[in-house]
């Protein structure tokens, strides 16, 4: 492999720019697939050759098992992203408030659902949930979804606080506003955009989390990646490339807004 | 004044109560979890080492561990590699393609592992897209094996994880002061020798980082392992699933577990020599 410094710098066609766009387009044509699967008119994993057909996407809707295990992602989505920004946001305004060197050493404790692999916490709840009779159950991933969602919380909403500065709230109380309304009125408003994104990420964690739901859920909570895998495992279901278009789309829909956000805030 | 003071303390306990809250269920529903499976590892099926000695002792586990690493290295190399020119070629182009370039990276980044999966699974199995092009364009004969083996897992692999190689780059080139290059070639370095000499050795940190972040993510993977290596290229998170959910032997399970936990440890409190763990870890 050639090194990126023997091209020189110009705009011109250069070695890395072919590189790069060899990688974006290995990262981005493998994935988009699954577009012409997903209107293939056959039952099994084909192209569609004469006519395309949307009645995988119409299953998605109709067959009971996938609206079931939507509904469920988005119950245990919410439950885990409201559980995760509340006990997150507390954790940051506090820390931010305190500024103690314990709240940095607990930060990191925090950051633990991230570090640990999946495999290892998985193994772990499903020891601990048994005990607990929580598998299987709706709060039971709840809370695991919320702590697995707690350290994108904390990250996202201590970086918009850093940028918060301390005096206001002291002004706000001392222009007799009380700690709650000091809280509600002038620090919830200064960090909105971070729990939002906070949130967000929470949200997008829960969706996706798979292992640890294989190892403590079956049949009375099957969430979308569970469906997905037990599709996978079986024969193999055109339906999975319909909700993947989907997803897709999705995801390329918010990447572009937030890109071009981002661009207009920096001209 | 001590109405006041009566009511800052007060306030003062509120967000005491604001910081430990959280770190209370953290370590009563994850840390105690996590630990009793540590626990495990020497207690089940009888209290000692045995479980440990098996990593010297059975050929099976060392062959797990043996892959798991070996795929983890291909991948953590080959994403380096590749993540590099990508990077470095997203400090020197244009805003409108930078721009473009980025939407792709995070929006992969964003992208289900298990959607990733199964479109490779479409394209790489024995009647899948890629071989029925190659069959069709007349450069083989019969379908290549291209999944549910080690080059799937590999090819799987680097796909997820070349986001997570990508963006701490870019992140960590862009901090190097963009006068120092100019300023060896005004010395009289030619551009290969600039790059060797002056770039290349400012990036290192950035590189060995982003390195640990891919290793420490590829060692514990699951998801994509288990699809495209099929059952015959298993690699340690598999194993342990299966020790647990078919030959239920919770010992060995732990002890490897264990292990990879304790591996992953380390290799985080090394990564923060070279960076902010908080900055790596974040989306």
């Amino acid at each position: 492999m050639a090194s990126p410094g023997t091209s020189p710098n110009g705009p011109g066609v250069s070695l890395k720019r072919i590189v790069a766009w060899l990688a974006a387009a290995f990262l981005l044509l493998p994935v988009l697939v699954v577009i012409p699967i997903s209107l293939t008119p056959e039952r099994y994993l084909s192209l569609p050759t004469n006519t395309i057909s949307l009645r995988h996407y119409e299953s998605l809707v109709t067959d009971g098992r996938w609206s079931k295990s939507i509904a469920d992602s988005l119950i245990v989505g919410l439950g885990a992203t409201v559980l995760a920004t509340g006990l997150g946001v507390a954790f940051a305004v506090g820390a931010w408030r305190l500024g103690v060197p314990l709240a940095r050493r607990l930060r990191l404790l925090l950051l633990a659902p991230i570090i640990v692999p999946p495999i290892v916490h998985a193994v772990a709840f499903y020891r601990a949930w048994a005990t607990l009779g929580l598998l299987d159950t709706y709060l039971g991933l709840i809370l695991i979804h919320a702590m697995k969602g707690l350290p994108f919380v904390v990250l996202t909403v201590a970086g918009t606080l850093a940028n918060v500065d301390p005096r206001l709230e002291q002004a706000a109380r001392s222009l007799g506003a009380n700690a709650r309304q000091a809280m509600g009125w002038v620090i919830l408003p200064q960090i909105r955009a971070g729990i939002v994104a906070g949130a967000a990420f929470a949200f997008i964690t829960s969706w996706d989390e798979t292992i640890v739901a294989l190892f403590v859920t079956s049949r009375a909570v099957t969430t979308l990646p569970r469906r997905i895998w037990e599709g996978l495992a079986d024969n193999i279901d055109p339906a999975i490339a319909a909700l993947g278009t989907v997803m897709i789309v999705l995801t390329f829909i918010v990447v572009a807004i937030t890109t071009a956000r981002s661009a207009s805030a920096k001209a | 004044m001590s109405a006041a003071a009566a009511s800052s303390s007060g306030t003062e306990r509120l967000y005491w109560l604001m910081l430990l809250a959280p770190c209370v269920f953290l370590a009563l529903f994850y840390l105690a979890p996590v630990l009793n499976v540590l626990v495990l590892s020497f207690t089940v099926p009888r209290p000692g080492v045995a479980n440990y000695a098996e990593l010297v002792n059975n050929a099976a586990v060392q062959r797990v561990l043996w892959t798991t690493v070996r795929i983890g290295a291909i991948t953590t190399v080959l994403a380096l590699l590749i993540g590099y020119v990508v990077a470095y070629a997203l400090l020197h182009c244009g805003p409108r393609e930078r721009r473009i370039l980025l939407g792709i990276v995070v929006a992969s980044f964003w992208i289900s592992a298990l959607i990733r999966a199964f479109a490779w699974v479409a394209l790489l199995q024995s009647r899948g897209l890629v071989n029925a092009l190659l069959i069709s364009a007349g450069v083989i004969d019969s379908p290549l094996s291209l999944v549910r083996n080690e080059f799937g897992v590999v090819v799987g692999m680097v796909h997820y994880m070349l986001p997570y190689a990508i963006l701490p780059l870019y992140t960590s080139l862009r901090g190097i002061d963009d006068r120092l290059v100019p300023a060896a070639r005004a010395l009289g370095a030619t551009p290969s020798q600039a790059f060797r000499w002056v770039f290349l050795p400012l990036s290192l940190p950035g590189l060995i980082g982003a390195g640990v972040i891919v290793m420490i993510f590829s060692l514990g993977f699951y998801i994509t392992p288990a699809i495209l290596g099929g059952g015959r290229t298993i690699m340690v998170a598999e194993f342990i699933s299966v020790q647990i959910s078919e030959t239920l032997r919770w010992g060995l399970a732990a002890m490897l577990a264990t292990v990879l936990l304790g591996t992953v440890l380390l290799l985080v409190m090394w990564l923060s020599r070279f960076m902010d763990v908080e900055q790596a870890l974040r989306k």
